[in-house]
């Protein structure tokens, strides 16, 4: 599904990614885990496009496609979906009004006709379920004055209207109490099925419990420097990322 | 307004440019070019007028030679020659009309590209239109049906001759010809315009609008319209206007007065969306309009919704007056503006009567090169003991070559008011965008988008039928102002 080769991102001048590789399948989940600034979050936003940052070497394939070349309304519409570390604002613009601007944005693309309202708003039912997302919510203006977790959670409710193919998560659980973590996990763990694959982005391991993933991969200065399976998100939690860093300069 | 309908108008605006900017070929019969005394007589004799009429006109154009155009404005205006206007253009062979059949095909088939059916059996549901093509009012639709109400409504031109009483008490009694240089100069050559009377104790069964549309080159438009809502009635009127795109710089000068009767209330509402001129500032509608409301009667309420998107300059600050004891005056107001556009509005609210209430709600998007400022005036005098007043403005910015203004001036001269304002400035954030951008909805719906969003609290204010045609505007209006 998404085949990342050597790729190489910088932002007003600074080298953030330095050769970064990755494979994912249909189906899969996988975990980047990583110190701060190790380019976790430059990796997300180059992945959906934006255009701060400027991308300097190496290629990403999306389903066939070089996604590098897509602008970043067309990658959604392709089913790429980004669920911010920062949901952002728009006073007087409902949750439901831009969902379906944007349910329609894509259909259009696909060559579909718009959906019918009821047809909507029945879809608009069943995914608040996945979240148990509070129906006034939908009504109020996107993510204004709206908590930390009811932020989080609107992501994966749109996350699920969408029915994105490629779903990349950038660092869902920061600001989470547990409650609003399991119920942003579970509502994940319902969207997981063999066509669809997640990009797990998080700084600590206990996401990892609840959305359990197939692969993790610690990136460190804009590099993945180590992948395994769930047992090695355990074992940073117990050690840190100090050893890791250690392995990396002892190498070099 | 539900959630689909807004998405849908989001929708159809990609790629519209102005829609309206085509002419129709139709034989005029014009004023000889320039203004004098025999112009003012002329346009008088065409319409037929009583003779205190003429007198009037006659006394405001020597008033209007005394004054010179205001220049206190903060933006440049080239100067206007007075002398290069037609100021009266009317579709030829116009006879009395007695039913639409009469009406030339070309005119009809002009509204009707329009969006505006003055046909009543493809009428919008509930609207009464009245169709002003340069300075002659063409069709009135529900005369007959509002009439059996009591409700008046025609052209002024008309009004004159059938209810030559109403409009002498009343033409003027708001928005006197003394009162600035253009509200003179359209007392001496208005041509034509709406005449509303709604009589005691009526709700006016149906939204009344007028559409005015300038066709002819060379000229300028001056219309008059009056509203006068006896005791404890109700009337929603609206307006729409469009123009050709032309090269030259071509005036609007109105007049709309506005009188509330005790426990009355008149919500007025405007689309307006002249030709704004091309992307570097070539052509456009100058509109410098006078709108005024009086609040006459305790109680009483007038609403001022507008949306403007139009006009190369529009300089106007539509008014209430709050004589009457417990009486409320509202503005709403969205402007944007893009390319080489100038908007200066706001309103004054005057409050005089005791315990008046007015609210100010003013939305600005400026874009491109433009420049978009609200200027507005709350004044409360000594005897309005309790006045309220809540104004609020928000500007917003798109790109970084567009300015906007705000200039509030307070007068209170009684210790008991309440005056409260509020002002903040946003920009349209990149972050905005992209969040849209990735979740698909593309930068012009984008932007579309979060300008309804932003302008909701004036839109939620316009009838039905203009809020979809006010959404569609702004959206179009910015088009290509996000690189």
């Amino acid at each position: 599904m998404l085949s990342i080769k050597d790729l190489r991102a910088e932002i007003e001048g600074k080298k953030i990614l330095n050769g970064l590789s990755l494979e994912v399948k249909a189906g899969e989940v996988h975990a980047i885990m990583g110190p701060n600034g190790a380019g976790k979050s430059t990796l997300s936003s180059v992945l959906a496009g934006r255009a701060e940052y400027e991308v300097t070497g190496g290629s990403v394939t999306y389903e066939g496609k070089n996604l590098l070349e897509m602008s970043p309304e067309d990658r959604a519409r392709e089913g790429l979906f980004l669920a911010f570390q920062y949901p952002i604002e728009i006073p007087g613009v409902s949750t439901t009004n831009f969902l379906k601007t944007a349910v329609n944005e894509k259909r259009k693309y696909l060559g579909l006709d718009p959906m019918e309202a009821t047809d909507f708003l029945k879809m608009m039912r069943e995914k608040m379920d996945y979240v148990e997302m509070d129906k006034s919510l939908i009504s109020r203006s996107l993510n204004e004055g709206f908590s930390g977790g009811e932020k989080k959670r609107n992501e994966v409710f749109q996350m699920a209207m969408l029915e994105p193919k490629l779903c990349i998560m950038d660092e869902t659980d920061s600001g989470l109490d547990i409650d609003a973590l399991r119920l942003v996990s579970n509502g994940v763990n319902k969207l997981r099925n063999k066509d669809n694959a997640f990009l797990v982005i998080t700084h600590y391991q206990r996401l990892l419990d609840y959305i359990v993933p197939d692969f993790v991969h610690v990136l460190y200065k804009g590099r993945i420097v180590k992948s395994g399976d769930k047992e090695l998100a355990k074992e940073l939690e117990v050690k840190g990322y100090d050893w890791i860093k250690q392995e990396v300069e002892a190498n070099s | 307004m539900s959630d689909t309908q807004e998405v849908d108008i989001i929708d159809q605006v990609v790629s519209q440019e102005y829609k309206y900017g085509f002419s129709t070929d139709i034989e005029m019969e014009t004023a000889p070019m320039g203004l004098s005394e025999d112009i003012v007589r002329f346009i008088s004799s065409k319409k037929n007028e009583p003779e205190w009429m003429l007198e009037w006109r006659l006394k405001a154009y020597r008033y209007w030679l005394t004054l010179k155009e205001p220049n206190w404005q903060n933006f440049d205006l080239k100067p206007i020659n007075y002398q290069d206007i037609i100021y009266y253009a009317a579709p030829k062979e116009r006879i009395k009309l007695d039913s639409l059949d009469q009406v030339d095909p070309e005119l009809l088939k002009t509204f009707e590209k329009l969006g505006i059916s003055l046909s009543e059996q493809k009428r919008l549901s509930g609207v009464a239109v009245d169709a002003v093509f340069d300075s002659v009012s063409i069709a009135t639709t529900f005369k007959d049906q509002l009439y059996e109400k009591g409700v008046i409504f025609c052209a002024i031109s008309e009004a004159l001759h059938e209810h030559p009483e109403l409009v002498k008490k009343y033409i003027g009694s708001v928005v006197p010809y003394t009162d600035n240089y253009f509200s003179a100069l359209n007392a001496a050559v208005f041509s034509d315009g709406s005449f509303v009377y709604i009589p005691k104790g009526v709700r006016c069964p149906m939204e009344l609008s007028t559409y005015f549309r300038i066709n002819a080159e060379n000229t300028g438009q001056f219309e008059r319209t009056l509203i006068i809502a006896d005791d404890n009635s109700y009337v929603s009127y609206l307006e729409g206007c469009t123009a050709p795109m032309r090269d030259e710089n071509q005036l609007h000068a109105a007049v709309v007065e506005l009188i509330a009767m005790e426990k009355a209330e008149i919500k007025y509402s405007t689309v307006q969306n002249w030709y704004p001129g091309d992307k570097d500032g070539k052509g456009g509608i100058y509109n410098f309009v006078t709108k005024r409301g009086s609040c006459e009667g305790a109680h009483s309420k007038i609403s001022w919704t507008q949306v403007e998107t139009g006009s190369a300059i529009t300089w106007k600050y539509p008014s209430c007056i709050l004589k009457g004891d417990y009486s409320t005056g509202e503005f709403f107001s969205v402007a944007v503006t893009n390319n080489r556009q100038i908007a200066d509005t706001g309103t004054k609210m005057i409050h005089i009567g005791k315990h008046t209430k007015s609210r100010i709600v003013s939305k600005g998007i400026s874009a491109g090169k433009s420049h978009n400022s609200y200027r507005g005036l709350v004044k409360v005098n000594k005897r309005a003991e309790n006045a309220r007043n809540h104004t609020q403005c928000d500007s917003m910015l798109i790109g970084d070559r567009s300015g906007a203004h705000t200039f509030p001036y307070i007068e209170i001269n009684n210790k008991t008011a309440q005056v409260e304002h509020e002002a903040s400035t946003s920009k349209i954030g990149e972050d905005q965008i992209f969040y849209c951008n990735q979740r698909g909805i593309g930068t012009e719906e984008a932007v579309g988008l979060i300008v309804n969003g932003f302008c909701k609290e004036v839109l939620n204010q316009l009838p039905m039928e203009f809020a979809v045609e006010a959404q569609k505007l702004l959206a179009v209006s910015l088009e290509g102002s996000v690189g």
